[in-house]
Formats: C-alpha cells, structure tokens, sequence
C-alpha cells in the first residue's frame, strides 16, 4: 500500500461520494416512489459499472481509482440498510421487503452481466 | 460548498475502506469478509450518527452532510458487494455466497437497527 494508491482511491471516493449526492438528490426530487428509488437506481448502476470494469480486466492503478475509489464510495451500504430499517419502522413492510429484493437481487444480476460484458469492451 | 464538504469526507471513507481491505487480506480466505466489516460497522454508525449524535449536539447540516453522506457513505460500499457474491457463485462456492448476501442482508439490518435503538436510548 503505498502513498499513490491510497491517492488514488481518495481521488475516487472523492468524486464517488459527490456523484451519489448528485445523483441521488437528482433523482428524489423528479421522481416520487415509495421505496428509496435515488440510492437504488445508485446502487444497481453501480454494481453493473463496476462489474463490467472487472470484466474488462483493467489494470491495478485504474482499478484503484474507477473501482475502489470512485464505485465503491458511489453505491453505498449503509444508507441502503437504515431506509430499509426506516421502512420498517413506519410500518411499510412491503415496501422494505420488495427494496431490499429488487437491490440484491437486481445489483448482483448486474454485476454478472457486467462482468460478462466487460471483454466485449476491450 | 456542500460538494466539497462531501467529496473530501467521501476520499477519507474511500481511503478507510481500501486500507481495512489490504489489512484484512488474505490469500488463503475465499470469503470477501473486508468489505462485510466495512459494511457492518458503517450500517451501525450511520443509523447511530443520523439519529443520535445529530440531535445530542447541534452540528451544523454541513457537517452532518459530510460524515454521513460524504464520509459513511463512501466508506460503506454495494457495488463490491454484487461482484464478491458473483465471483464466488462463478468460483462455485455456492454456499459461501449464500452465507454472504444472508449476513449482508439480515447482518446489516441489525447493525442498523441497533445503532437507531441506541441513539434514542431504547433497550436493544
């Protein structure tokens, strides 16, 4: 782990986290739904993004900035689990259950069609 | 100036997760448990700080934008998640891969919820 690799994950992550606030506050204000639509639409373009950058075999230094960096603080965890957690607090079960499906289900089909894509771009 | 606040505090969160992942390392474990630790421990801060810390003190909507979009946020991640749970169904160790996206899924929830109990002092 040298001083260059940690730059360039900051420099993803820095740009990472602005995009997911833009985008999320983007989306939250034009399109109104009943489950988080903005950190889901997030997290799916995400997983998909950064499985095609695995499929494309990038190299360790883009990986770094484009994956670790800048996918990894773009989609988020954490936000994801305390709407869902919030969900469930006001009652809205089937909202929570059908957030928490589309979001793994969806994302983890994405990354694998990303991944198989990838090749097809290099 | 939001923007800056949250990309800055989002490099740090990015910065934590990449050095927690190459201290966790190991070549002979298949199990992705780097990024489940950084998403655990941060479903737990993030519910903890938006809920609690934010009421206890009166930080400014700044600073709460920073840590928990800019800073949790980053430091927490989906994508990796998705593609960890691919490769290990691609590498056939199914059951690992179920092991993975149950803890995330119920794990995460958890953390989440206990971090909320407690901000608001209920009894976990």
């Amino acid at each position: 782990m040298s001083i260059f690799q940690i730059l360039l994950v900051g420099a993803g992550g820095f740009f990472g986290a602005i995009s997911r606030f833009f985008v999320s506050q983007y989306i939250n204000k034009r399109v109104s739904a009943s489950i988080p639509i903005g950190t889901l639409f997030i997290n799916l373009l995400g997983s998909f993004l950064l499985g095609l950058l695995i499929g494309m075999g990038v190299g360790e230094y883009s990986f770094l900035l484009i994956g670790t960096g800048f996918m990894g603080a773009f989609t988020t965890f954490s936000t994801f689990k305390l709407e869902g957690i919030q969900l469930h607090l006001s009652n809205k079960k089937k909202e929570f259950f059908i957030y928490q499906l589309i979001t793994y289900a969806g994302g983890i089909l994405l990354a694998f069609i990303g991944i198989l894509l990838g090749p097809y771009l290099t | 100036m939001i923007y800056l606040f949250i990309g800055v505090a989002g490099s740090f969160g990015a910065i934590l997760r990449y050095m927690t992942g190459v201290v966790l390392y190991d070549e002979s474990v298949v199990f992705p448990f780097a990024t489940l630790t950084v998403n655990l421990i941060g479903s737990f801060l993030l519910a903890w700080f938006t809920t609690g810390i934010v009421k206890w003190f009166s930080l400014s909507p700044l600073f709460k934008a920073a840590i928990g979009t800019g800073f949790i946020g980053s430091f927490t991640t989906f994508s990796a998640l998705s593609v960890e749970t691919v490769t290990l169904v691609r590498n056939g160790d199914l059951v690992l891969a179920l092991i993975y996206v149950l803890v995330s899924v119920f794990g995460g929830l958890v953390m989440s919820r206990v971090g909320f109990s407690l901000s608001k002092g209920e009894a976990v």
